[in-house]
Protein backbone atom coordinates (compact mmCIF):
# COMPACT_ATOMS: atom_id res chain seq x y z
CA UNK A 1 0.00 0.00 0.00
CA UNK A 2 1.38 3.42 -0.92
CA UNK A 3 1.91 5.90 1.92
CA UNK A 4 -0.87 8.41 2.50
CA UNK A 5 0.05 11.81 1.04
CA UNK A 6 -1.84 15.12 1.10
CA UNK A 7 -3.07 14.21 -2.41
CA UNK A 8 -5.08 11.34 -0.89
CA UNK A 9 -6.75 13.76 1.50
CA UNK A 10 -7.35 16.18 -1.36
CA UNK A 11 -9.19 13.49 -3.33
CA UNK A 12 -11.29 12.56 -0.27
CA UNK A 13 -12.01 16.24 0.34
CA UNK A 14 -12.94 16.81 -3.31
CA UNK A 15 -15.30 13.83 -3.28
CA UNK A 16 -16.99 15.01 -0.07
CA UNK A 17 -17.27 18.53 -1.49
CA UNK A 18 -18.85 17.18 -4.69
CA UNK A 19 -21.39 15.21 -2.67
CA UNK A 20 -22.29 18.49 -0.98
CA UNK A 21 -22.57 20.27 -4.35
CA UNK A 22 -24.86 17.51 -5.64
CA UNK A 23 -27.02 17.87 -2.54
CA UNK A 24 -27.34 21.64 -3.04
CA UNK A 25 -28.12 21.34 -6.76
CA UNK A 26 -30.45 18.33 -6.74
CA UNK A 27 -32.45 18.36 -3.49
CA UNK A 28 -35.44 20.66 -2.95
CA UNK A 29 -35.72 20.53 0.85
CA UNK A 30 -33.91 23.62 2.15
CA UNK A 31 -32.89 21.86 5.38
CA UNK A 32 -31.12 19.14 3.38
CA UNK A 33 -29.47 21.88 1.31
CA UNK A 34 -28.14 23.44 4.52
CA UNK A 35 -26.79 20.06 5.61
CA UNK A 36 -25.05 19.73 2.23
CA UNK A 37 -23.38 23.10 2.88
CA UNK A 38 -22.13 21.73 6.20
CA UNK A 39 -20.69 18.73 4.31
CA UNK A 40 -18.83 21.12 1.99
CA UNK A 41 -17.42 23.09 4.94
CA UNK A 42 -16.22 19.78 6.44
CA UNK A 43 -14.50 18.90 3.16
CA UNK A 44 -12.60 22.21 3.33
CA UNK A 45 -11.63 21.49 6.94
CA UNK A 46 -10.23 18.07 6.01
CA UNK A 47 -8.05 19.77 3.39
CA UNK A 48 -6.81 22.39 5.87
CA UNK A 49 -5.96 19.81 8.55
CA UNK A 50 -4.24 17.49 6.03
CA UNK A 51 -2.01 20.32 4.84
CA UNK A 52 -1.33 21.37 8.43
CA UNK A 53 -0.06 17.81 9.01
CA UNK A 54 2.11 18.03 5.88
CA UNK A 55 3.46 21.40 7.07
CA UNK A 56 4.31 19.92 10.45
CA UNK A 57 6.26 17.12 8.74
CA UNK A 58 8.20 19.52 6.51
CA UNK A 59 8.75 22.68 8.54
CA UNK A 60 8.42 21.89 12.20
CA UNK A 61 6.04 20.48 14.77
CA UNK A 62 4.79 23.91 15.88
CA UNK A 63 3.28 24.88 12.51
CA UNK A 64 -0.43 24.24 13.06
CA UNK A 65 -1.78 27.23 11.11
CA UNK A 66 -4.10 25.02 9.04
CA UNK A 67 -5.75 23.77 12.22
CA UNK A 68 -6.21 27.37 13.42
CA UNK A 69 -7.92 28.16 10.11
CA UNK A 70 -10.16 25.12 10.54
CA UNK A 71 -11.22 26.47 13.96
CA UNK A 72 -12.30 29.70 12.26
CA UNK A 73 -14.19 27.73 9.60
CA UNK A 74 -16.08 25.90 12.38
CA UNK A 75 -16.93 29.27 14.00
CA UNK A 76 -18.34 30.61 10.73
CA UNK A 77 -20.24 27.35 10.14
CA UNK A 78 -21.87 27.61 13.58
CA UNK A 79 -22.89 31.24 12.94
CA UNK A 80 -24.20 30.33 9.48
CA UNK A 81 -26.25 27.42 10.83
CA UNK A 82 -27.82 29.53 13.58
CA UNK A 83 -28.83 32.44 11.32
CA UNK A 84 -29.80 30.21 8.39
CA UNK A 85 -32.06 28.01 10.46
CA UNK A 86 -33.62 31.14 11.97
CA UNK A 87 -34.41 32.34 8.45
CA UNK A 88 -35.91 28.92 7.60
CA UNK A 89 -38.16 29.09 10.69
CA UNK A 90 -39.29 32.64 9.88
CA UNK A 91 -40.01 31.66 6.28
CA UNK A 92 -41.87 28.51 7.30
CA UNK A 93 -44.09 30.57 9.59
CA UNK A 94 -45.15 32.72 6.64
CA UNK A 95 -45.38 30.24 3.76
CA UNK A 96 -45.77 26.79 5.44
CA UNK A 97 -43.16 25.24 3.16
CA UNK A 98 -39.46 24.35 3.05
CA UNK A 99 -39.47 23.65 -0.69
CA UNK A 100 -37.05 25.98 -2.47
CA UNK A 101 -39.11 25.80 -5.68
CA UNK A 102 -41.93 27.58 -3.81
CA UNK A 103 -39.62 30.27 -2.39
CA UNK A 104 -40.18 32.71 -5.25
CA UNK A 105 -41.63 35.75 -3.47
CA UNK A 106 -38.90 38.01 -4.85
CA UNK A 107 -38.91 36.48 -8.32
CA UNK A 108 -39.88 38.99 -10.97
CA UNK B 1 0.52 1.01 6.88
CA UNK B 2 -1.69 1.65 9.89
CA UNK B 3 -2.35 5.19 8.65
CA UNK B 4 -3.30 3.88 5.20
CA UNK B 5 -5.70 1.37 6.70
CA UNK B 6 -7.28 4.03 8.94
CA UNK B 7 -7.48 6.52 6.07
CA UNK B 8 -9.18 4.18 3.60
CA UNK B 9 -11.72 2.81 6.07
CA UNK B 10 -12.56 6.28 7.47
CA UNK B 11 -12.79 7.75 3.96
CA UNK B 12 -15.21 5.00 2.93
CA UNK B 13 -17.41 5.68 5.97
CA UNK B 14 -17.28 9.48 5.50
CA UNK B 15 -18.27 9.32 1.82
CA UNK B 16 -20.88 6.61 2.40
CA UNK B 17 -22.67 8.53 5.13
CA UNK B 18 -22.40 11.77 3.12
CA UNK B 19 -24.21 10.04 0.25
CA UNK B 20 -26.84 8.79 2.71
CA UNK B 21 -27.33 12.36 4.02
CA UNK B 22 -28.28 13.72 0.61
CA UNK B 23 -30.27 10.68 -0.56
CA UNK B 24 -32.40 9.93 2.54
CA UNK B 25 -36.09 10.63 1.95
CA UNK B 26 -36.80 11.38 5.61
CA UNK B 27 -35.13 14.61 6.81
CA UNK B 28 -34.69 13.27 10.36
CA UNK B 29 -32.75 10.32 8.96
CA UNK B 30 -30.60 12.80 7.01
CA UNK B 31 -29.74 14.64 10.23
CA UNK B 32 -28.82 11.40 12.02
CA UNK B 33 -26.59 10.30 9.13
CA UNK B 34 -24.97 13.75 9.34
CA UNK B 35 -24.07 13.12 13.00
CA UNK B 36 -22.34 9.84 12.10
CA UNK B 37 -20.55 11.56 9.21
CA UNK B 38 -19.23 14.29 11.55
CA UNK B 39 -18.04 11.67 14.06
CA UNK B 40 -16.04 9.87 11.35
CA UNK B 41 -14.53 13.20 10.26
CA UNK B 42 -13.50 13.73 13.90
CA UNK B 43 -11.81 10.30 13.82
CA UNK B 44 -9.96 11.39 10.66
CA UNK B 45 -8.72 14.48 12.57
CA UNK B 46 -7.29 12.16 15.24
CA UNK B 47 -5.46 10.23 12.49
CA UNK B 48 -4.05 13.58 11.33
CA UNK B 49 -2.86 14.40 14.89
CA UNK B 50 -5.32 17.31 15.25
CA UNK B 51 -6.74 16.21 18.59
CA UNK B 52 -8.07 19.65 19.56
CA UNK B 53 -10.04 19.93 16.32
CA UNK B 54 -11.41 16.41 16.78
CA UNK B 55 -12.82 17.39 20.20
CA UNK B 56 -14.21 20.65 18.78
CA UNK B 57 -15.77 18.73 15.90
CA UNK B 58 -17.61 16.40 18.28
CA UNK B 59 -18.66 19.20 20.67
CA UNK B 60 -19.66 21.92 18.20
CA UNK B 61 -20.77 19.98 15.12
CA UNK B 62 -22.12 16.68 16.39
CA UNK B 63 -23.27 18.15 19.70
CA UNK B 64 -24.40 21.67 18.86
CA UNK B 65 -25.15 22.32 15.20
CA UNK B 66 -26.82 18.97 14.55
CA UNK B 67 -29.10 19.36 17.58
CA UNK B 68 -30.10 22.75 16.15
CA UNK B 69 -30.94 21.02 12.85
CA UNK B 70 -32.99 18.38 14.64
CA UNK B 71 -34.99 21.07 16.46
CA UNK B 72 -35.74 22.90 13.21
CA UNK B 73 -36.69 19.66 11.40
CA UNK B 74 -39.13 18.84 14.16
CA UNK B 75 -40.49 22.42 14.35
CA UNK B 76 -41.29 22.51 10.64
CA UNK B 77 -43.70 19.61 10.82
CA UNK B 78 -44.20 18.75 7.16
CA UNK B 79 -47.61 17.58 6.09
CA UNK B 80 -46.35 16.81 2.59
CA UNK B 81 -42.73 16.10 1.66
CA UNK B 82 -41.09 18.91 -0.32
CA UNK B 83 -39.98 16.49 -3.02
CA UNK B 84 -43.61 15.85 -3.97
CA UNK B 85 -43.87 19.24 -5.65
CA UNK B 86 -41.96 19.00 -8.94
CA UNK B 87 -40.97 22.13 -10.77
CA UNK B 88 -41.04 21.19 -14.48
CA UNK B 89 -38.35 23.75 -15.30
CA UNK B 90 -35.92 22.33 -12.71
CA UNK B 91 -33.00 20.47 -14.28
CA UNK B 92 -31.67 18.03 -11.70
CA UNK B 93 -29.73 16.06 -14.32
CA UNK B 94 -27.91 19.24 -15.39
CA UNK B 95 -26.93 19.73 -11.74
CA UNK B 96 -25.47 16.22 -11.63
CA UNK B 97 -23.51 16.83 -14.85
CA UNK B 98 -22.10 20.13 -13.54
CA UNK B 99 -21.09 18.43 -10.26
CA UNK B 100 -19.31 15.71 -12.25
CA UNK B 101 -17.35 18.31 -14.21
CA UNK B 102 -16.25 20.04 -11.00
CA UNK B 103 -15.22 16.66 -9.52
CA UNK B 104 -13.10 15.89 -12.60
CA UNK B 105 -11.40 19.29 -12.25
CA UNK B 106 -10.63 18.79 -8.55
CA UNK B 107 -9.24 15.27 -9.13
CA UNK B 108 -7.11 16.58 -12.01
CA UNK B 109 -5.69 19.30 -9.75
CA UNK B 110 -4.92 16.74 -7.03
CA UNK B 111 -3.27 14.33 -9.49
CA UNK B 112 -1.22 17.15 -11.02
CA UNK B 113 0.00 18.45 -7.66
CA UNK B 114 0.93 14.90 -6.60
CA UNK B 115 3.32 14.65 -9.57
CA UNK B 116 5.05 17.95 -8.73
CA UNK B 117 8.29 17.83 -6.77
CA UNK B 118 7.78 18.46 -3.08
CA UNK B 119 9.26 21.91 -2.50
CA UNK B 120 8.15 23.94 0.46
CA UNK B 121 10.09 25.95 2.98
CA UNK B 122 13.16 24.76 4.78
CA UNK B 123 12.74 23.28 8.27
CA UNK B 124 13.14 25.78 11.08
CA UNK B 125 13.76 25.44 14.78
CA UNK B 126 10.74 25.36 17.05
CA UNK B 127 10.00 28.95 18.06
CA UNK B 128 7.13 28.27 20.44
CA UNK B 129 7.82 27.30 24.06
CA UNK B 130 5.04 24.70 24.16
CA UNK B 131 4.43 21.20 22.80
CA UNK B 132 1.24 19.19 22.31
CA UNK B 133 -1.58 19.93 19.90
CA UNK B 134 -3.94 21.87 22.16
CA UNK B 135 -1.15 24.11 23.47
CA UNK B 136 0.11 24.78 19.95
CA UNK B 137 -3.32 25.73 18.59
CA UNK B 138 -4.00 27.87 21.65
CA UNK B 139 -0.64 29.60 21.33
CA UNK B 140 -1.29 30.47 17.69
CA UNK B 141 -4.84 31.63 18.45
CA UNK B 142 -3.78 33.95 21.26
CA UNK B 143 -0.63 35.39 19.67
CA UNK B 144 -0.52 35.49 15.85
CA UNK B 145 -4.27 35.24 15.32
CA UNK B 146 -5.48 37.26 18.31
CA UNK B 147 -7.38 39.87 16.25
CA UNK B 148 -9.20 37.31 14.03
CA UNK B 149 -10.02 35.39 17.21
CA UNK B 150 -11.71 38.44 18.75
CA UNK B 151 -13.49 39.20 15.46
CA UNK B 152 -14.78 35.60 15.47
CA UNK B 153 -16.22 36.14 18.95
CA UNK B 154 -17.99 39.29 17.67
CA UNK B 155 -19.33 37.26 14.73
CA UNK B 156 -20.73 34.66 17.10
CA UNK B 157 -22.37 37.37 19.21
CA UNK B 158 -23.95 38.95 16.13
CA UNK B 159 -25.15 35.54 14.89
CA UNK B 160 -26.65 34.78 18.31
CA UNK B 161 -28.60 38.05 18.39
CA UNK B 162 -29.62 37.62 14.76
CA UNK B 163 -30.90 34.09 15.32
CA UNK B 164 -32.96 35.22 18.33
CA UNK B 165 -34.46 38.15 16.39
CA UNK B 166 -35.28 35.95 13.38
CA UNK B 167 -36.83 33.13 15.38
CA UNK B 168 -38.97 35.34 17.63
CA UNK B 169 -42.64 35.24 16.79
CA UNK B 170 -43.20 38.98 17.14
CA UNK B 171 -40.80 41.77 17.95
Amino acid sequence: MTPITPAHYMVLSAALFIIGVIGVLVRRNIIVIFMSIELMLNAVNINLVAFARDWQHRVGPDHVIGQVFAVFVIVVAAAEAAVGLGIILAFYRNKETVNIDEMNLMKW
Amino acid sequence: MAEALAFYSLAAFILGFAVLVITARNTVHSVLFLVVNFLFVAALYVVLHAEFLAVIQVLVYAGGIVVLYLFVVMLVNLKRPPEAHQDPRRRSRLGLVVSGIVLAQLVAIAAFSATQAAGGPAPVEASVPVAGNVELVGWQLYTTYLVPFEVASMLLLAAMIGAIILAKREL
